[in-house]
């Protein structure tokens, strides 16, 4: 079962802690990910850049228009994401609750779509 | 041609280079490398005299360079020994029975409990199945790389689990056989269920498992279970070419064309579940064979002989009583005694953590809703079983459902009709 773990900051506390806080921060992510890279549960995931960072895009009867910022205005925003395939939909809850930003902030599991599936 | 004698030789191959030299991890390596060289140079050179003999000795001269890189590896560390490969009891070769039991004996390895069902799946289908990982991700839908990681960490686990390379005991040895069946389950099932949409090598998995389920009855034939498996394998494959719209669409099994169903197919699982029932302990494989045969043997959707149907799962019921059961049991329940008996059966699944979410609890309380000629319930069931069903094409036939019934509860609110 394939999931994608999107991770959510918020960007005034993230940028609020110490460079020792944040290292330890991404050294427990990184240990997560060296160990599921090791068990084969690893499929991808990358950091993003920061929300104040991001080009949000509309077509609207042929007319594109590009505005600063994310959709959302919100406290907390899309930092990362990792995808994940696991055995079990509590491996995936198990992995997320470990993710460090889960004990700050919040992660949300959502599961992949595929294409294939069951008559019945 | 040369890849279907190099997938059959594979196991083969493994089981004498393990015999001869232990180190089941490296060994496999080594016999992957062994299945590439051939075929990279067979099809200009031909296939050679003994291709089993030259397979075991390329992969032997990769295993040994493989050791000795090994052992240079532990000079330079200042190792206090260098582990000498073991001396062979036996080379494997023309001794046919040790052969079987060789194979049968990777098999056994590569489900073997101490591993996750994902790492079992990807161990069995490269280690006996002669797949290789680029192939094996690609069909689970993951980076090579993750696959390739599953892989070195099941043989690691295997090897620290202190596992022997050895047909298990008679003690025990069911329930080993049982993870066996399971696994090659698991492998027949990502590849029936992918549909167009997806990937080509996904669906090869159903022919690939049908293929080892075939090996291993041969290995195993005492056991009516294997046979059960294969049957109910070869009595849901049969199927494969009616259960999808050109659009990708799925056709439940009452709709479809039977027409287009593979009589082949039909008959070689019918006879084998036939033959099995009248020897064997009875088991849940049989059991759902049996009803996969009974479908078969319907005309159209509306000669099928429902309590038949009803008494097999009553019978897989008491024999192996699982989630799963229960839901397609209700669905014969209402076909025999009418939808709200099938509602009713349906009832003691609500407390059951992991179905009361799931969208196929949702979707048969739907279609039973919609027999009972309650529109409204249905339509709204319809509508969270493809809210919560993660397949694409699930999801399309779903919301097709919901949008079919919405017609009908604008149409005539009031008055629902007993179907």
């Amino acid at each position: 079962m394939r999931y994608i773990l999107l991770i959510y900051q918020n960007t005034e506390a993230w940028t609020g802690l110490s460079q020792e806080d944040k290292d330890v921060f991404m050294h427990a992510a990184g240990d997560i990910v060296g160990e599921l890279s090791a068990t084969g549960e690893w499929v991808g995931g990358e950091g993003l850049a920061d929300a104040s960072q991001a080009r949000s895009t509309r077509v609207r009867d042929g007319v594109v228009t590009v505005t600063d910022g994310p959709f959302l205005e919100a406290k907390e925003a899309l930092a990362g994401y990792c995808i994940i395939d696991v055995a079990t939909p509590e491996r995936a809850e198990e992995i997320a609750a470990r993710w460090p930003d889960a004990q700050h902030w919040g992660m949300e599991i959502r599961a992949l779509m595929h294409g294939g599936g069951e008559e019945v | 041609m040369n890849e279907r004698i190099l997938r059959e030789l594979a196991p083969q191959v493994l089981a004498a280079v393990v015999r001869r030299h232990g180190r089941f991890d490296l060994a496999e390596d080594a016999t992957q490398e062994a299945l590439i060289a051939a075929a990279q140079q067979w099809p200009a050179a031909g296939v050679p005299d003994n291709p089993r003999g030259w397979l075991i000795a390329v992969a032997t001269r990769r295993l040994i360079d493989a050791l000795r890189a090994e052992a240079a590896r532990s000079r330079r560390e200042e190792a206090a020994f260098v582990q000498e490969p073991p001396a062979g009891d036996g080379d494997g070769d023309g001794d046919g029975k040790c052969d079987e039991d060789d194979t049968l004996a990777l098999l056994f390895l590569c489900c073997h409990p101490a591993l996750s069902p994902p790492s079992q799946l990807a161990l069995t289908l490269r280690a006996v199945g002669g797949l290789n990982t680029a192939q094996i991700a690609n069909a689970f839908l993951v980076p090579e790389a993750t696959m390739a990681q599953r892989i070195s960490r099941a043989k690691a686990t295997i090897a620290d689990a202190g596992a022997c390379f050895e047909v298990p005991p008679e003690e025990g040895r069911a329930a080993r056989l049982g993870v066996v069946l399971h696994v090659l389950y698991l492998i027949f099932n990502e590849g029936y269920t992918t549909t167009s949409g997806e990937r080509l090598q996904r669906r090869e998995l159903a022919r690939e498992a049908i293929r080892l389920t075939r090996m291993t009855l041969a290995l195993e034939p005492g056991d009516g279970e294997v046979a059960g498996l294969l049957a109910l394998m070869l009595l849901t494959q049969a199927r494969s070419g009616a259960r999808e719209r050109a659009d990708g669409t799925l056709i439940p099994l009452a709709e479809q064309d039977r027409l287009r169903w593979d009589g082949a197919l039909l008959e070689e699982g019918t006879q084998l579940i036939q033959q099995t029932l009248s020897w064997a302990r009875l088991g849940p494989y049989q059991l759902q064979a049996a009803i996969a045969a009974v479908h078969a043997e319907a005309a159209t959707a509306a000669d099928t002989d429902w309590p038949q149907v009803l008494k097999l799962y009553d019978l897989l019921h008491a024999l192996a009583p699982s989630p799963v059961v229960t839901l397609n049991r209700a669905v014969a329940v209402a076909m025999v005694d009418g939808p709200r008996a099938g509602l009713a059966a349906l009832d003691t699944l609500d407390g059951d953590r992991r179905l009361a979410s799931h969208h196929r609890l949702a979707s048969v309380r739907a279609h039973l809703q919609e027999m009972a000629g309650d529109a409204q319930a249905a339509l709204a069931g319809y509508e969270d079983a493809a809210r919560r069903t993660t397949s694409v094409p699930e999801q399309r036939y779903l919301r097709g459902q919901a949008e079919r019934l919405r017609g009908d509860v604008e149409k005539a609110p009031t008055a629902p009709t007993v179907g």
